[in-house]
Order: structure tokens, then C-alpha cells, then sequence
């Protein structure tokens, strides 16, 4: 997962947990609400010890917390980290896409006028006529 | 058209950040648009409601380039740097400082062409990962989120 960059050691965690696919599973699974130890080990060809290994790294960044309901140990997916982390990197990629989509449309003019043809498009604010 | 199903961002190190994009030009029109002012003012514009009073460019080693943004409520902000290297259609690579960041970073900038399709790869090395991860949160920042719904409908399109 290299499209990813990282701006406090916060997000390094973030990403690094993310990383990983059998971490990304536990955590769509914590999406649909909180379970145990033992709910999240069964859709998983591991052992216990080796998922509750993976809940530990997601503890450490933040991004799961456990806590006991009567006999049972649950875990929660903690929203905040992640979406920090996806926000910040989205922000980019959206800054430069919006610039990006106005390239392609003023390329388009170009390749137009080249070719001797009447340029349909607008200077700015065309991004909506190029979908 | 196809739009940014091949664009990716990317941190080749600690200190780079980079981005590559396909478009559906031959390179000498992609190298046109990202060298020639007239062009340039048309594009790199971030959220909506920015315009680019300055941008000049001499296109040349030892050439200097001067950009600057101007929202009528968020206020300006500006770039300049000096090329290094200019191989007309494939390479650019040049220094960049940035208004309120230390330090210079070094851009280099390849166009790749195949099939009457350039690929545009922009790599920005910072002096120090904090360098390059507070310029990044910079593209976030201000009226990022205030133009979010036309950002969304181009997200819309490759997503």
C-alpha cells in the first residue's frame, strides 16, 4: 500500500495497521458493530492468538479499543484516526484532481484547435460538461 | 473519457511525494499546457474561486518561474523556484520555495508518451519529511473543503 503518505507518527500507525489485509477484515467487520475476540476469529483461517495479535496492533494505533462487557472482552472500532488519515490524503489527491480534470479539458481545446475544429469547451468551471 | 483511473499519489521515500497522471494528449500538447503561461492559468488553479494573477515562466536553465493565487476572502499565496534542467517534451526539473515553508524543495517533472497518451509524473523532494508532510496538508487546507461538492463530482467519475 505505497498510495499512501503519512504526516504525524499518528498516521504512520494508521497506515501501517491498515496495511495489512487480515487488519483491514477485523476492522470492516467492527464497521457493522462492536464483537469479541472470539466472533472475530471465526470468519478467519487463524488462531485466536494470532488474531488477537493483529487487535493489539490496531489498539496501539488507535484504531480499535477493547473493553469487557459482562463476561466477554469486545472490541470497538475507534472512527477518528482513520478518518483523519484518509482525509488528509484525499484532500491531496482531490486538490491536484480538480486541477488535473481542467487539464484534461484544456487539452481537449487544444487537440481541437490542432485539428482546425471549432473549440467546444470553456476556460474554467467546465469540469461538470467533461463527465 | 476516462479520468483519473490512473492517477495515483505516492511517497516514493520519507521526504518525496509524488504524483502520476495519464492524459489523453501526445506529450508536446501536455508540455505546452504545464510550460506556457496562457495555458498554465487556465488548470493550476486548486478549489474553486482561486485565480492566478501571476504566473511567469522562463522556460530555460537558470530560468526563474513565479506563481501566485489570489482569493478574493482566502488571500494569496505563492511559489517561485529556478529551473535546472529543461529537455523540451519529456523532462523538467527545477527549484521550488514555497511562501511560508522552510527550505527548498526540488520538482522534477517527466512527460511519457505512448499510444498519443502522455504520462505525467511529478516528483516533489522536500529537505525533511516534515517538510514535505506539512506542504502536503497544505493541498487541504483553506478552500479544500468549501469547494467539496465540485471536487466530489469529479471524484464521482473514477471512483
Amino acid at each position: 500500500m505505497d498510495a499512501v503518505a503519512t504526516a504525524t507518527p499518528i498516521l504512520d500507525d494508521t497506515f501501517a495497521a491498515l496495511a495489512d489485509p487480515t487488519r483491514r477484515a477485523i476492522l470492516e467487520r467492527l464497521m457493522e458493530g462492536e464483537a469479541s475476540v472470539a466472533e472475530l476469529t471465526e470468519p478467519f483461517a487463524m488462531s485466536q492468538p494470532a488474531i488477537s495479535k493483529h487487535l493489539k496492533y490496531l489498539e496501539r494505533a488507535g484504531l480499535v479499543s477493547r473493553h469487557r462487557d459482562a463476561q466477554r472482552r469486545m472490541c470497538r472500532l475507534e472512527a477518528a484516526p482513520m478518518a483523519q488519515a484518509v482525509a488528509w490524503l484525499e484532500g491531496y489527491r482531490r486538490f491536484w484532481e480538480a486541477n488535473y480534470a481542467r487539464l484534461d479539458d484544456l487539452l481537449e481545446r487544444m487537440k481541437a484547435e490542432e485539428a482546425g475544429l471549432p473549440s467546444t469547451g470553456t476556460a474554467a468551471g467546465s469540469d461538470a460538461d467533461s463527465q | 473519457m476516462t479520468l483519473a483511473s490512473t492517477f495515483t499519489v505516492t511517497q516514493p521515500s520519507d521526504t518525496e511525494v509524488q504524483l502520476t497522471r495519464e492524459f489523453d494528449a501526445p506529450a508536446r500538447l501536455v508540455w505546452d499546457a504545464y510550460t506556457k503561461p496562457e495555458y498554465v492559468r487556465q488548470w493550476l488553479l486548486g478549489p474553486d474561486g482561486w485565480d492566478m494573477p501571476v504566473c511567469d515562466i522562463d522556460l530555460r536553465v537558470g530560468g526563474k518561474f513565479q506563481y501566485r493565487w489570489s482569493h478574493p476572502t482566502e488571500g494569496s499565496f505563492g511559489t517561485q523556484g529556478e529551473f535546472t534542467e529543461v529537455t523540451p517534451t519529456s523532462r523538467i526539473v527545477n527549484t521550488e520555495r514555497m511562501e511560508g515553508f522552510e527550505g527548498e524543495s526540488i520538482d522534477t517533472i517527466t512527460f511519457e508518451e505512448a499510444n498519443g497518451r502522455t504520462t505525467m509524473t511529478m516528483t516533489m523532494r522536500f529537505p525533511s519529511k516534515e517538510a514535505r508532510d506539512g506542504a502536503v496538508a497544505t493541498g487541504m487546507a483553506d478552500g479544500v473543503a468549501t469547494s467539496y461538492d465540485r471536487l466530489e463530482r469529479i471524484i464521482d467519475t473514477f471512483e
